[in-house]
């Protein structure tokens, strides 16, 4: 866990870079440092590791004040990448991504192991790889190996300056897609710096969102796109394509054929029978014709006699032609945080998820791309 | 080893024209010098050089490196813009001045050497560890690496490759001037070409000329390989032309 407390960074020309910057980063956090250039994104993220020294306020990992610490050791727990990547010309690949086990001293044949199965994470061949030299790879391989090196002695907390801004698009978003299933299974606790709002919707369980040295929001990413606290996020948010990309989907392009749905003459038992054995918390009904007509919650059943009783009407529901970002609006105001779509004649064709969409959009930024 | 062929067969011809010109003896009223003189010249000439040399890469590599240092770069600027004018001064005048203060001979010849080889060492390392990405230096440091770590590890070998080539371009230069010096001086195969071009005997002036330059080929390929085997593996490619570009021109100056 990060903890930043009233993080103050005044340079000496009298920039005040960072203004009281305060907030958490769970353990297994993925988050991400958002804004426009000169915001302080990257000297907060510096202010971490120490590279930057702190002038006023404090930082804590795991409860520990970052200041108490050996400035080396504690580098060495932090993984580091920058955009520029910044590989050891002169070293090999394995020798690169083994620079902290060595600086930690592991034995020799750990730190060629370690180098393989990184290598192997990021998806380079090893064999192949292994004693090449960064001249020798291309712009995306040597980004992959500046993520396997930031890894490189397995630290629990990664520090990533734009790690995929340097590379074309079509790589970038195949580098982020890999790096997120990466991260789903070594869980680090992530604090990432982009200005690219794409990738902060793609990337961050929760995205802070930055401008001239202070924190303007701090949310996930829904919340960010659906609450703008203001002005700026709304225009920070707003004028990125990934809002106008919403316009240009529409509903039946992401809806997902409803796999179980409720007739409301049912008895309430069999309800909950059948939410509890698929752990659901709700589920959509439908009347005798298989026309919606809302939702019923689990947590109303426990008191309810009829279904019926127990429905929730939806506030809004969808056509297969309605805009995304249509949906994406009534999604935030339905209970369930889902929307039925229906078709003419009212019957369930579909639902939407915030989920679905993510994947979409993600999909169709790379056929943007390309 | 093809890229001593060239240097190789060079040598050979200018050492052939040094044997021809032995082999004359006489020519009109002078005595051309005998092959143990000729020995004896170019051997104390190749001393002269690397005893300027050894004490420029002693001095010049770590002025070079501390000038590079971020809390001396004011130092660094200012200083190489005075090596490049040190270079502009006459090698014969400064030669000149060196042996007024310090007298002729072998220890005032090679102060006035040290001066000149200084220069492009100095140049050299400061140029190399500048060179050195400042993102290559921020991922060391931020991966926990000490500031002696990042030095040693990191700034140093790959400004390797730049520091010898410095050291390469002095050494050849230094063969050149070491000629004017010993004209002065009065020691080495300089000594052959004073007496050559006092008395207008141009078989005189080629028989000290062709050894300094047959020198000065042969410790340029030597340098080379030195240079090449310095060079980290991976840097090898992209080597090729940066120590071509970083590496100043190397005439065999002062020979005539």
């Amino acid at each position: 866990m990060i903890r930043l407390e009233h993080l103050t960074k005044v340079f000496s020309d009298g920039t005040e870079a960072v203004k009281d910057l305060s907030l958490e980063i769970s353990q297994g956090e993925f988050c991400v440092f958002l804004g426009p250039s000169g915001c302080g994104k990257t000297t907060s993220l510096k202010m971490i590791n120490r590279l930057i020294p702190i002038t006023r306020g404090r930082i804590l990992i795991n409860g520990v004040d970052t200041q108490k610490r050996n400035v080396n050791e504690l580098r060495r727990d932090i993984g580091y990448a920058i955009q520029s990547i910044g590989l050891f010309p002169h070293l090999t690949v394995a020798q690169n991504i083994a620079t902290v086990p060595l600086l930690k001293r592991w034995p020799r044949d750990r730190q060629r192991k370690r180098a393989q199965e990184l290598l192997d994470l990021v998806g380079m061949p090893p064999d192949t790889f292994m004693d090449r030299y960064p001249s020798e790879l291309s712009g995306g391989q040597q980004q992959r190996v500046g993520v396997a090196r930031c890894l490189g002695a397995d630290p629990p907390i990664l520090l990533m300056d734009e790690p995929f801004g340097a590379i074309d698009p079509i790589t970038r978003h195949k580098l982020q897609g890999e790096f997120l299933k990466i991260q789903e299974r070594l869980q680090k606790t992530i604090a990432f710096v982009t200005h690219d709002i794409d990738e902060a919707i793609k990337m961050g369980d929760t995205i802070a969102l930055m401008r001239d040295g202070e924190l303007v929001q701090y949310a996930d990413p829904a919340t960010l796109l659906a609450e703008p606290k203001d002005r700026f996020v709304r225009d920070f948010v707003g004028a990125d394509r990934v809002l106008k990309g919403l316009r240009l989907l529409r509903a039946r392009d992401v809806m997902r054929p409803p796999k179980l749905t409720l007739h409301i003459r049912e008895t309430v038992e069999h309800a909950i029978r059948l939410l509890d054995e698929r752990r659901r918390s709700w589920i959509p009904a439908t009347d005798e014709n298989g026309r919606f007509l809302g939702w019923i919650e689990r947590e109303d059943l426990s008191s309810a006699s009829s279904l019926a009783e127990a429905l929730t009407p939806a506030v809004s529901t969808a056509a297969p032609r309605t805009p995304l970002n249509e949906a994406l609006s009534m999604m935030l105001g339905s209970a369930t945080g889902s929307v039925a779509v229906l078709d003419d004649a009212d019957l369930l064709v579909g639902l939407l998820s915030f989920g679905a969409i993510r994947e979409v959009l993600a999909m169709d930024d790379e056929s943007e791309d390309g | 080893m093809r890229r001593l062929i060239v240097p190789l067969v060079l040598a050979s011809a200018l050492l052939g024209i040094t044997a021809w010109m032995t082999s004359l003896g006489t020519v009109g009223i002078y005595r051309i010098p005998k092959w143990n003189e000729v020995l004896v010249a170019t051997f104390q000439h190749l001393s002269l050089v690397l005893a300027a040399e050894g004490l420029a890469v002693l001095v010049g590599i770590p002025v070079g490196f501390i000038v590079s240092r971020r809390a001396l770069r004011w130092i660094g600027a200012p200083l190489m813009a005075l090596t490049n004018i040190g270079q502009t001064i006459p090698t014969l005048a400064l030669l000149a001045l060196t042996s007024i203060a310090l007298g002729s001979g072998f220890r005032a010849a090679v102060v006035g050497l040290l001066v000149y080889a200084l220069l492009p060492i100095v140049r050299n390392t400061y140029a190399g560890i500048r060179s050195v990405s400042p993102a290559v230096k921020e991922a060391a440091q931020g991966m926990g690496m000490s500031r002696w770590q990042v030095t040693s590890r990191v700034e140093l070998p790959l400004a390797r490759p730049v520091v010898v080539a410095g050291v390469r371009t002095s050494m050849v230069v230094n063969v050149g001037t070491a000629a004017v010096a010993g004209m002065i001086g009065g020691v080495g195969l300089g000594k052959l070409i004073t007496i050559g071009i006092s008395v207008n005997v141009f078989e005189l002036v080629i028989q000290g000329a062709a050894p300094a330059a047959a020198l000065a080929i042969l410790l340029d390929a030597v340098l080379g390989l030195v240079e090449r085997w310095m060079t980290p593996r991976g840097l090898r490619k992209a080597d090729s032309q940066m120590s071509r570009g970083t590496r100043a021109a190397k005439p065999a100056q002062g020979l005539t």
